[in-house]
């Protein structure tokens, strides 16, 4: 495998002892982290030309590495912007850097505020999306699933299985997660079924999700992908708009993803969410306490009115406190279940849409993606038409499914 | 002789100029060379680990970024041990670098808040403002306690 160089652009993490980290996720998806090397005469016409006058001598290195980057006087294949958590001068540069390379550059980029407990762990998916979208130019360009294929996405609350045929889905499989490989078997016979066809008809496999490393050596994919790319493709191939910018956002059930699209391709990302109370884990919870199922949270915020109750899911213990208040002072359970969704499209708003460029058609994927109320929620803070695609939950079984095929051997 | 904190710390000019007129420079290079040359951890390319930024905590609350609890974990004692302090304003960057805005507002306060004697210059831009530059810190190095007269 080719070795991807990653230019990082950073300040502090030498200093906040994760460096080591940062090189350490590079490595294991076989890229190498580099910073750009520029003359002290350009760093200083570099961020004067920017145009930022920013105080921390790091920051400008970081812009006038920025700028040797877009003008292709330095080369690398991807860039990852660090920065420390809480630090408001570098948070502006971030961002700014952020969309300066985008614009300019066809270079994919990241950005991570870190703090000291920041592991390589923590930046492994994002790397691996990096150096995926680096290297697979070519496999991510595929807009037709061929043969039939499966795909698994083994995910931290559901696991889902897709059959594919010749660019159609004849089978799926959704279980919860319990056991990752057990759900995984189990989603995957379901899909057979539905599909009425045997495993070893099966001519490609690709997985993604948490569980992607253990189920994909299991049954022996031929793609093991992290979900930004699969999803961002998969997105775009149900929404039918593969072509051109739009944005694809997944309330997952442990972290969300926000990922801006060029013709299928991610370009910039966020992944994370400050606590679950930004995620679909703080809906499961709404739904329990009301005595509904999760399927019922849709249909019963669209009844409601969530400005009338007070509620702010940034912590999820505070966000069920707000919940049980809500409750005891009477109000309804329509008013609770919209004020829970608009609470969960709020964080992911403040938190991680303010970081991506949102161009329509903006893209609602993931289980998530049923709850209407949510959906909705999403739609009024951004003032858009939110796309909610056919088989929206199994996004990224289906993005396996549709880049597995380029490995069907002659394909 | 007398410890004294140069700012800023990565400046290899003045930490020279500290020790030639017979005072102990309290600078960047001495910190972190005592960082690496430290068995422990293997954290390139400082060697500063998460524990450092936890150090910090002594200097910063833990609301201020890592990165700058990691500077003062680095800074922070030196400040400490510090008799006192040169303070060149506005300094070019091959004269000596602080990363960040934030710790070096922090490590100013810190140095005035401590009592210290300070010398504040503004950095010299040309040959005449040079030859006051050095002429001043002489002298303020001159009159601290056990300096070369």
């Amino acid at each position: 495998m080719s070795l991807v160089r990653i230019a990082q652009l950073s300040c502090g993490p030498e200093y906040s002892g994760v460096q080591k980290e940062i090189e350490e996720a590079a490595k294991s998806v076989e890229a190498e982290i580099f910073f750009p090397d520029i003359k002290l005469a350009d760093i200083r016409q570099g961020f004067d030309l920017f145009g930022l006058d920013v105080r921390s001598p790091d920051l400008k290195l970081a812009i006038a590495r920025a700028r040797a980057l877009v003008e292709g006087k330095v080369e690398a294949d991807a860039v990852f912007i660090a920065t420390c958590f809480r630090c408001a001068e570098a948070a502006i540069v971030r961002n700014e850097l952020r969309r300066y390379i985008h614009e300019n550059s066809r270079l994919p980029v990241v950005s991570y505020s870190f703090t000291e407990r920041t592991t390589a762990g923590t930046l492994l998916t994002r790397m691996e999306a990096l150096t995926t979208i680096a290297r697979r130019r070519a496999l991510l360009a595929r807009e037709v699933q061929e043969g039939l294929t499966l795909g698994v996405d083994s995910g931290s609350s559901t696991t889902k299985a897709v059959i594919m045929q010749d660019n159609r889905i004849i089978g799926t499989g959704w279980l919860p997660t319990t056991g990752v490989l057990k759900s995984a078997e189990d989603a995957i016979e379901l899909s057979l079924k539905e599909a009425g066809i045997r495993r070893e008809e099966i001519q490609a496999i690709g997985t993604t999700g948490y569980g992607r490393f253990l189920v994909g050596e299991k049954i022996r994919a031929d793609l093991i992908q992290e979900e930004l790319t699969i999803n961002s493709k998969g997105a775009v191939y149900l929404a039918d708009t593969q072509h051109g910018p739009s944005t694809v956002i997944d309330i997952g059930g442990m972290d969300n993803k926000a990922i801006s699209v060029q013709d299928g391709i991610p370009g910039t990302f966020t992944m994370g969410g400050i606590c679950a109370g930004a995620s679909g884990r703080f809906l499961e919870m709404t739904a329990k306490r009301l005595g509904i199922d999760i399927t019922e949270l849709g249909p019963l915020a669209m009844k409601g009115i969530g400005k009338t109750v007070p509620m702010n899911s940034y912590c999820i213990v505070f966000g069920t406190q707000s919940l049980v208040n809500a409750l005891a002072a009477g109000s309804s359970p329509e008013d609770v279940a919209a004020a829970a969704c608009h609470s969960v499209a709020e964080q992911v708003f403040e938190q991680q849409l303010q970081e991506v460029d949102i161009k329509e058609p903006v893209i609602m994927v993931g289980g998530t993606s049923l709850i209407q109320g949510l959906v909705k929620a999403m739609g009024d803070l951004l003032r858009v038409e939110i796309v909610v695609p056919p088989h929206s939950q199994y996004i990224g079984a289906v993005g396996s499914a549709l880049l597995a095929s380029g490995f069907i051997k002659g394909s | 002789m007398a410890k004294v904190f140069i700012y800023p710390t990565t400046s290899l000019i003045l930490s020279d100029l500290v020790a030639r007129f017979g005072h102990t420079p309290l600078s960047a290079a001495l910190q972190i060379r005592e960082h690496i040359q430290t068995p422990g951890l293997e954290s390139p390319p400082l060697q500063i680990t998460p524990e450092d930024p936890k150090r910090g905590l002594k200097w910063a609350a833990v609301e201020v970024p890592a990165g700058v609890r990691g500077r003062m974990s680095l800074y922070g004692p030196m400040i400490e041990q510090a008799d006192a302090a040169i303070i060149i304003h506005d300094a070019d960057f091959s004269f000596g670098c602080m990363g960040c805005a934030r710790t070096n507002e922090l490590i100013q306060f810190l140095l005035r808040k401590s009592g210290i004697p300070i010398l504040d210059l503004r950095y010299p831009r040309t040959e005449e403002e040079g030859i006051e530059f050095v002429a001043a810190v002489r002298k303020f190095l001159q009159e601290l306690d056990g300096g070369d007269a």
